[in-house]
C-alpha cells in the first residue's frame, strides 16, 4: 500500500509540475486511522513544492453516525473558506482515477504547530497566544458568513437533531449514567430558539488548527464535519474543556477568554452570540464527547479494533461528566 | 488469597516494568507503551478505591431517592428519574450527589485532569 501511494505520489508531480519535475520527500505523518496524510515535497527546477496529500486508506465508517462529507467534499469547502477569507491550507489537486490514488487531494504545507498542548505551553507561541481566541472568532464569522458549497451533501443539524443522534448512539451502546441521562433531558428542554443555519466547520478546536508562531492561526484543517447548523456550535465546541490542555482558566481551547473569542466574532461580521448560548453548546461537545469516548470503548469492546488506546478512551466519560456537572452548577 | 504480593502491587510492577522499555520502542509503540502503563496504573487506583466509591456513591443515591439497595439498582432507578425529568438540576442534593461521586470517579480514571471549577 505505501508502495503504490509513492508511485501515485512520482506520478503526480509529473502530472502537476510537468515530466521533468520529481518527487523528492515523501513521508506519512502519523493521523487518523481511514484518512492518511502525506507530506511530499515536489522537485521541479526551482524552490521545491511543499505539499500535502490526504487520501482515504479505508471505506468511510464515522463513529458518530454522522454524515461527513468525503474528500471532494472537503476540496469544495477548503475553496469555499479561502474566498471567505478564512486561513486554509490553499487546494492544489482535487485526485481523480488518472491519478490512482483513491479518493484524495492534494494542499500546500503550511508550517506551524498543531498538537494542542504544544500550543497552550510552549514558550514559542507565548506572543501570539494572547490573541488566538479573537482570531479563532474572527475566522468562524467568516466561516459562517460564506456561501455553503452545493452538492457535497452538507448535512443539517441543530440541537434537537443532535441530541437525538446522540442519544440514539449511547442508548444502542448499553450502560446508563445519571450525569449523561440528565444531560440529556436538560439540554433538550433548554434547547435554544432555533437560527438560520450557516455553514459551521464542526470540529473547530484546538488541535485542528496549524499555530504559526509569528501570525497566530494560519490555517483550519479537518473540515470532514463541516454541516449547516447553529453557528454557536463551533463557537461552543473550542470552549469544550477536554481540548483546554490543562488550562481550564482559559476556556478557549486553552489560549483565550470568552469575551475575546465573542469580540472576535463580531469584528469578523458576525452578529453577536449571547454566552449562555455558547455554554450551551460547550455543555452538548462535552455531551457529545462523553458519547463518542463510549463508541471508542465500544469499538473495541465488539472486537472492530484491537488498540489499548480505544479502551482507555472509555475511561474519559469522567471528565466530560465531571465538565457537565460544573456546568449545570454554574446555572447552565 | 495471596496478599504477598496485592494486585495493586502486581499492577505496579507491571507499570514500572513499561516504563523501563518505553525509551526504546517506536513512536508509535511508545505511545500506545504509555496509554498501557496509564492503564495498569488505573486498575491500582480502582483496586485500592473502587469498591469504596461504588458504596458512597450507593449511599448518595439511597438519600436522593429514598430508598436503599445494591449500587446497579440505585442507579438504575435514578437514571430512570432522571431520563423522565421527575429529577432535574433543580432537585435539592441532585447536583451535589452527582458532583461527589463524578470527583470519586475522575480520581480513579484520570487524577490529574484539570476540570474547570478547580
Amino acid at each position: 500500500m505505501e508502495t503504490d501511494v509513492l508511485v501515485g505520489l512520482g506520478r503526480l508531480a509529473a502530472r502537476l509540475r510537468g515530466p521533468h519535475a520529481c518527487l523528492v520527500d515523501a513521508r506519512r505523518l502519523s493521523g487518523g486511522a481511514s484518512l492518511e496524510t502525506w507530506a511530499f515535497d515536489i522537485d521541479a527546477a526551482g524552490e521545491p513544492d511543499r505539499l500535502i496529500l490526504r487520501r482515504r486508506a479505508f471505506p468511510k465508517v464515522d463513529p458518530t453516525g454522522f454524515q461527513s462529507v468525503n474528500l471532494a467534499g472537503e476540496a469544495a469547502l477548503l475553496r469555499a473558506a479561502a474566498a471567505a477569507g478564512a486561513p486554509v491550507p490553499p487546494l492544489i489537486h482535487l485526485c481523480d482515477e488518472a491519478d490512482g490514488l483513491g479518493e484524495a487531494h492534494v494542499t500546500s504545507r503550511i508550517d506551524g504547530e498543531t498538537l494542542g498542548r504544544r500550543i497552550v505551553t510552549d514558550p514559542a507561541y507565548e506572543s501570539v497566544r494572547p490573541g488566538l481566541a479573537r482570531q479563532c472568532g474572527e475566522i468562524m464569522a467568516r466561516i459562517h458568513g460564506a456561501p455553503p458549497p452545493p452538492g457535497i451533501g452538507l448535512a443539517v443539524e441543530d440541537a434537537p437533531v443532535v441530541l437525538d443522534r446522540y442519544e440514539r448512539l449511547y442508548r444502542a451502546i448499553g450502560p446508563e449514567r445519571p450525569i449523561l441521562e440528565l444531560a440529556f433531558r436538560h439540554l433538550r428542554v433548554n434547547a435554544p430558539d432555533p437560527v438560520a443555519p450557516v455553514l459551521v466547520h464542526g470540529d473547530f478546536r484546538n488541535g485542528n488548527l496549524i499555530i504559526d508562531p509569528g501570525v497566530g492561526v494560519a490555517a483550519v484543517l479537518d473540515w470532514e464535519m463541516a454541516h449547516l447548523g447553529d453557528p454557536a456550535e463551533d463557537l461552543g465546541w473550542i470552549c469544550v474543556n477536554s481540548w483546554r490542555f490543562g488550562r481550564p482558566d482559559r476556556p478557549v481551547g486553552g489560549f483565550g477568554d470568552y469575551a475575546e473569542l465573542m469580540a472576535g466574532y463580531e469584528q469578523g461580521g458576525g452578529p453577536a452570540i449571547p454566552l449562555g448560548r455558547v455554554r450551551y453548546w460547550q455543555a452538548m461537545g462535552s455531551l457529545m464527547w462523553a458519547v463518542i469516548c463510549m463508541r471508542m470503548y465500544d469499538s473495541w469492546a465488539s472486537g472492530l479494533t484491537n488498540s489499548v488506546e480505544r479502551p482507555m478512551i472509555g475511561r474519559r466519560v469522567s471528565e466530560a461528566e465531571i465538565d457537565l456537572i460544573n456546568l449545570f452548577e454554574a446555572g447552565l | 488469597m495471596i496478599t504477598h504480593p496485592t494486585a495493586e502491587q502486581l499492577a505496579r510492577a507491571v507499570g514500572a516494568w513499561i516504563d523501563e522499555i518505553r525509551p526504546q520502542l517506536d513512536e508509535r509503540n511508545a505511545f500506545l507503551a504509555r496509554v498501557a502503563a496509564n492503564a495498569v496504573a488505573l486498575i491500582g487506583r480502582e483496586l485500592a478505591q473502587g469498591a469504596e466509591i461504588e458504596a458512597a456513591a450507593a449511599d448518595r443515591f439511597a438519600k436522593l431517592l429514598g430508598f436503599t439497595g445494591g449500587y446497579e439498582e440505585l442507579s438504575a432507578e435514578l437514571c430512570a428519574r432522571l431520563r423522565a425529568g421527575v429529577y432535574g438540576v433543580q432537585t435539592p442534593g441532585l447536583l451535589a450527589a452527582l458532583k461527589a461521586s463524578a470527583l470519586d470517579q475522575l480520581a480513579i480514571d484520570q487524577p490529574n485532569y484539570k476540570h474547570e471549577a478547580l
